[in-house]
């Protein structure tokens, strides 16, 4: 890029506007930063707090309290003075391999907003991207009527829909039961809650116990989950599942056949709403080069990071459920941490006074994170969802099957990145997203090997598809564009 | 199948907008996505692979199941744009986009 332009030079990007996102910009811009606040959403608020500040659903008890405080940190954004880009799709995140004449070497953000390409030059950059639904591949889930239950809550929470016509819930996992609990408040249908949670889980999760005891969200969930089994039907030990439209037709869901104690019911239904857990969103924190692991009891891949969510990649940190699951609040208290690192990184603050100002918010996060290690072991889905038989779908877009994918194995694929050119697996417009988890654990299971042998999908920017009329409005010399692309 | 909960103002938030020509109405702040479903409509497209139907299946933005023609333009996420005034929704073929 030539001469900085002010509009689109920062000293910190937040990408992200949930939890995490919203405290970390207010944090910084607070202490004197110049900081944007990116999101590709049109509200801020995240997946939590979506449409906070607009949700048609008035009645405050629908949505539940731990909904309701997400308008409370948006008084400290607005008085932070950080500008807040909402509509922005950030589709790369790079660090140019060489230092500018000028001897900086500034993070380029490539991003997309009311339908034209931008560039911004930043010093840090905070990656707040959050979670996605872990895919819950079942025979049948490409069918039309069935969606994640995070995505029914964000109907709900957007636009005040709720399910008409029977409705069955299945999975497992506190999102789940919240969703169900919303509706009841509501006052919506539900004929069936299909609970997946294996049996065994809780003899290994019964030792985590205590901890748990101790998490501040025991009453609520318990309250929550008590409530939900004495009004709706509930069907534990579901061991099988699978969606079926019309006989011959695949054109909308009909119904859900689940098999229990070796039994296999079948149950009418216009709308199945699937959920086992949330998983890091880290396709770009991965695109942008970021370290990851994976991690054996949330079983998924995260990025690796030190205590402020610092990153292998200098200056890119991460906070919030992106950088490993710990919920809302603990999001919001990394969102800090992360701050007053960068803060600190950018010779603002001196590590002492950084060191010291993180006392309550670590303190604080370690609240949130009591009794996460019961509820990732109590929920961790059943192999049978992770890697599912071979007539399923796991790529949605190149509609690859488990089948197809063992079969690579048996051929010689060793792990995803394979996977793409035996398979096309993963080269769909989901860039992975939908599959890859899948893909890990399957290759895994048919090799005998961990996951963490197996490893991921290596992703390249960009991350969300960008058009040709978007990027017209880019500057084009060849180094700008391997800035971006090639980093 | 979704409904709006019956305390939610409609009336003056009211967007007409068009499916595959067809008249429909939807709330200000829907999502596309939102407003098929909202008007009954859960497939919005055929796969370019199979021709099976698709509809909307993560709503933030990630499985790209729930692409549709907007104003002309293919392949837009129903579920990161909002419903406008006027607006043309058209639901895709798959094969034919392909083409294009
Ligand atoms: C669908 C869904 C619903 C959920 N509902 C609840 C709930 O009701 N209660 C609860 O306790 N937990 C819920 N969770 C769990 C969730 O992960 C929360 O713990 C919390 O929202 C995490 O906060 P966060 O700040 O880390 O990220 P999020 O709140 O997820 O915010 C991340 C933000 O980053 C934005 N983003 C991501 N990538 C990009 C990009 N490339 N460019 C621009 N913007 C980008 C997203 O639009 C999003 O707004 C939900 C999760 C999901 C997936
Ligand atoms: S419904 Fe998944 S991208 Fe729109």
């Amino acid at each position: 890029m030539s001469a900085p332009n002010p509009k689109f030079d920062f000293d910190i990007a937040v990408v992200g506007s949930g939890p995490a996102g919203l405290a970390a910009a207010a944090l910084a811009a607070s202490k004197g930063a110049s900081v944007v606040l990116l999101d590709e959403q049109a509200e801020p608020g995240g997946q939590i707090y979506r449409a906070v500040t607009e949700t048609p659903v008035r009645d405050r008890k629908v949505l539940g309290p731990d909904y309701w405080h997400g308008a409370e940190l948006l008084g400290p954004l607005r008085d932070s003075g950080a500008a807040h880009w909402p509509g922005a799709v950030v589709w790369s995140v790079a660090r140019p391999r060489e230092d500018a004449a000028d001897g900086h070497r500034p993070i380029q953000i490539g991003l997309s907003r009311n339908g034209s390409a931008a560039m911004l030059t930043v010093r840090h950059v905070i990656l707040a991207t959050g979670a996605l639904e872990r895919p819950f591949p079942i025979p049948g889930w490409t069918l039309p009527g069935v969606l994640g239950a995070g995505a029914a809550q964000v109907l709900l929470k957007t636009s005040g829909l709720v399910p008409s016509g029977a409705t069955v819930m299945a999975g497992s996992g506190p999102l789940l039961w919240l969703l169900a609990w919303q509706y009841l408040q509501a006052g919506a249908r539900i004929d069936a809650i299909l609970d997946t949670t294996p049996k065994e889980n809780w003899r290994a999760a019964l030792p985590l116990l205590p901890g748990f005891l101790r998490s501040p969200y025991l009453g609520k969930g318990m309250k929550l989950m008590l409530e939900v089994r004495r009004k709706l039907t509930v069907i534990g030990n579901v061991t099988a599942l699978r969606a079926e439209g019309a006989i011959g037709g695949d054109s909308a869901l009909k119904s859900v056949v689940y098999t229990r104690n070796g039994a296999e019911h079948r149950l009418p239904a216009d709308t199945l709403l699937l959920h086992h857990g949330v998983i890091p969103n880290l396709n770009l924190a991965n695109a942008t080069g970021c370290a990851q692991r994976w991690d054996e009891q949330q079983r998924c891949w995260r990025p690796t990071t030190d205590e402020w969510g610092a990153t292998s990649v200098e200056g890119v940190s991460l906070a919030g459920d992106g950088a490993g699951i710990g919920g809302a609040r603990a999001a919001e208290e990394a969102g800090r941490l992360a701050a007053l690192d960068a803060l600190h990184r950018l010779g603002r603050i001196g590590r002492e006074q950084r060191d010291k100002a993180a006392v309550p918010f670590r303190a604080a996060l370690d609240r949130a994170l009591t009794g996460r290690a019961f509820l990732d072991t109590l929920y961790t889905p059943a192999e049978a969802f992770r890697a599912p038989a071979d007539d399923t779908i796991v790529c949605r877009c190149e509609e690859i099957t488990a089948g197809a994918v063992r079969e690579a194995v048996r051929l010689g694929c060793s792990g995803p990145n394979q996977a793409k050119s035996f398979l096309r697996c993963g080269m769909g417009p989901c860039q992975g997203r939908l599959c890859g988890p899948t893909v890990t654990e399957v290759i895994a299971a048919e090799r005998g090997v961990s996951p963490a042998e197996v490893g991921y999908y290596r992703l390249r920017p960009p991350v969300k598809p960008i058009t040709l009329a978007e990027l017209a409005a880019l500057p084009k010399t060849d180094a700008d564009i391997d800035a971006v692309f090639k980093h | 199948m979704f409904r709006r909960l019956p305390e939610i103002e409609t009336a003056t938030q009211a967007v007409s907008f068009t499916i595959d020509g067809r008249p429909a109405s939807a709330r200000a702040g829907d999502s596309v996505a939102a407003a098929l479903l909202a008007n009954g409509v859960t497939a919005c497209r055929t796969t370019p692979v199979s021709g099976a139907a698709r509809g909307p299946y993560c709503m933030m933005g990630v499985c790209f199941d729930c692409l549709v023609t907007i104003d002309g333009t293919g392949n837009r996420q129903g579920c990161q744009v909002r419903v406008a005034p006027g607006m043309a929704v058209e639901t895709q073929n798959g094969k034919r986009e392909v083409e294009r």
